[in-house]
């Protein structure tokens, strides 16, 4: 089983029946396998607070949603975490692309990787760092972890994993 | 007519229905005028009201009506190429249009200027957008609540407020209380 599968296999194993992306690089193959699963109403967002907007409302509608994305995201949907997701105690698993860290090649992208972990934590969100291709083998726990506690949960994941994956 | 009275000339349509309404005055007008559990307030994140409601749709069978406003649409701009995309037909986006940000101040915003939103709205792919002018919003909500088509309207209104006060309800009873609304719909 590759990573792609083994993520949506998680993915589906929890319940979570809808998807919204917003691509990056990294997670193409993911986005790919989610594609291909029939299991999972796929949502392209052109805005990842757009996309939490869409999950906000399938989770209210019954059905468990995630969204995945980069994590220049954060900047973009601090409020709609905080406003939306968090105020309202709604369960939001964050598939994340933790671009700019080791091997990155875009220069940019490291700007936004020094301030990703910082952010998290000051919104008091779960974080999980995917380093070593192992490391995917925590995904089925975080996503439990995450509907017990309706809590939006961060996971990051880094050049490194896909590297190894 | 102002926004306020457009929704009080909903409500016998709305009231039954599921409903997600946009951040500030117009959910603190319909908590006034018709409170029901059915009804999904949106306390923050302004532009988001579209994009809620089109997921909970997606996620289950019963109607829903999406109420937003000219500027949060024009600030989450990128809902209307989502929606053309996602066809839910029991799905219905009402965006009151009357050309300002009503609940900071009334500023005009450019839907009120040179920008149409349904024409927008048609551009970005959606089929069946409907303009019509703010006393016939009611016959424009029946019509496509009867047609169980995606539809988008375009209600055409006055600037102006009334006085209304802000909605003290916490906000995970507002999300609870809409939850075994929906859940117990779809169970019938």
């Amino acid at each position: 089983m590759s990573v792609n599968e083994k993520i949506v296999a998680d993915l589906v194993n929890n319940g979570i029946e809808f998807v919204t992306t917003v691509p990056c690089k990294q997670l193409a193959g993911v986005i790919d396998e989610i594609d291909r699963c029939d299991a999972i109403y796929h949502i392209p967002a052109n805005k990842e607070d757009e996309g939490m907007g869409l999950c906000a409302g399938a989770s209210m509608g019954g059905k468990r949603s995630a969204i995945i994305m980069q994590n220049t995201a954060i900047g973009v949907t601090i409020n709609t975490l905080v406003t939306l997701i968090q105020y309202y105690h709604i369960p939001l698993p964050m598939l994340i692309s933790y671009r700019g860290e080791l091997g990155e090649p875009v220069a940019c992208q490291v700007e936004m990787a020094v301030h990703t972990k910082a952010l998290l934590a000051q919104l008091n969100i779960p974080t999980y760092h995917f380093h070593a291709a192992a490391d995917v083998n925590e995904l089925d726990t975080i996503l439990k972890h995450c509907f017990m506690s309706k809590k939006p949960v961060a996971i990051l994941t880094d050049a490194s994993f896909w590297k190894g994956a | 007519m102002i926004r306020s009275e457009v929704l009080k000339s909903i409500i016998p349509v709305i009231s039954e229905q599921l409903v997600v309404c946009n951040i500030g005055l117009p959910s603190q007008e319909l908590h006034m005028l018709d409170d029901q559990p059915s009804n999904f307030y949106m306390l923050g994140t302004m532009g988001l009201s579209s994009s809620i409601g089109l997921g909970l749709a997606l996620a289950q069978r019963e109607q829903v009506i999406a109420i937003d406003g000219d500027g949060s649409v024009l600030t989450n701009f990128g809902t209307l190429p989502t929606i053309a995309n996602n066809v839910a037909d029991n799905y219905i986006l009402l965006i009151i249009d009357n050309g300002s940000y009503g609940s900071t101040g009334d500023q005009p915003t450019y839907a009120g200027l040179k920008t149409s939103l349904t024409e927008v709205a048609r551009a970005c792919g959606c089929e069946n957008v409907v303009e019509c002018k703010a006393e016939d919003t009611a016959e424009a909500l029946q019509r496509a609540l009867a047609s169980k088509q995606m539809t988008i309207i375009v209600c055409k209104c006055e600037s102006g407020n009334i006085k209304v006060p802000v909605i003290d309800m916490d906000p995970v009873v507002i999300k609870h209380r809409f939850m075994q609304e929906v859940r117990a719909r779809n169970e019938q």
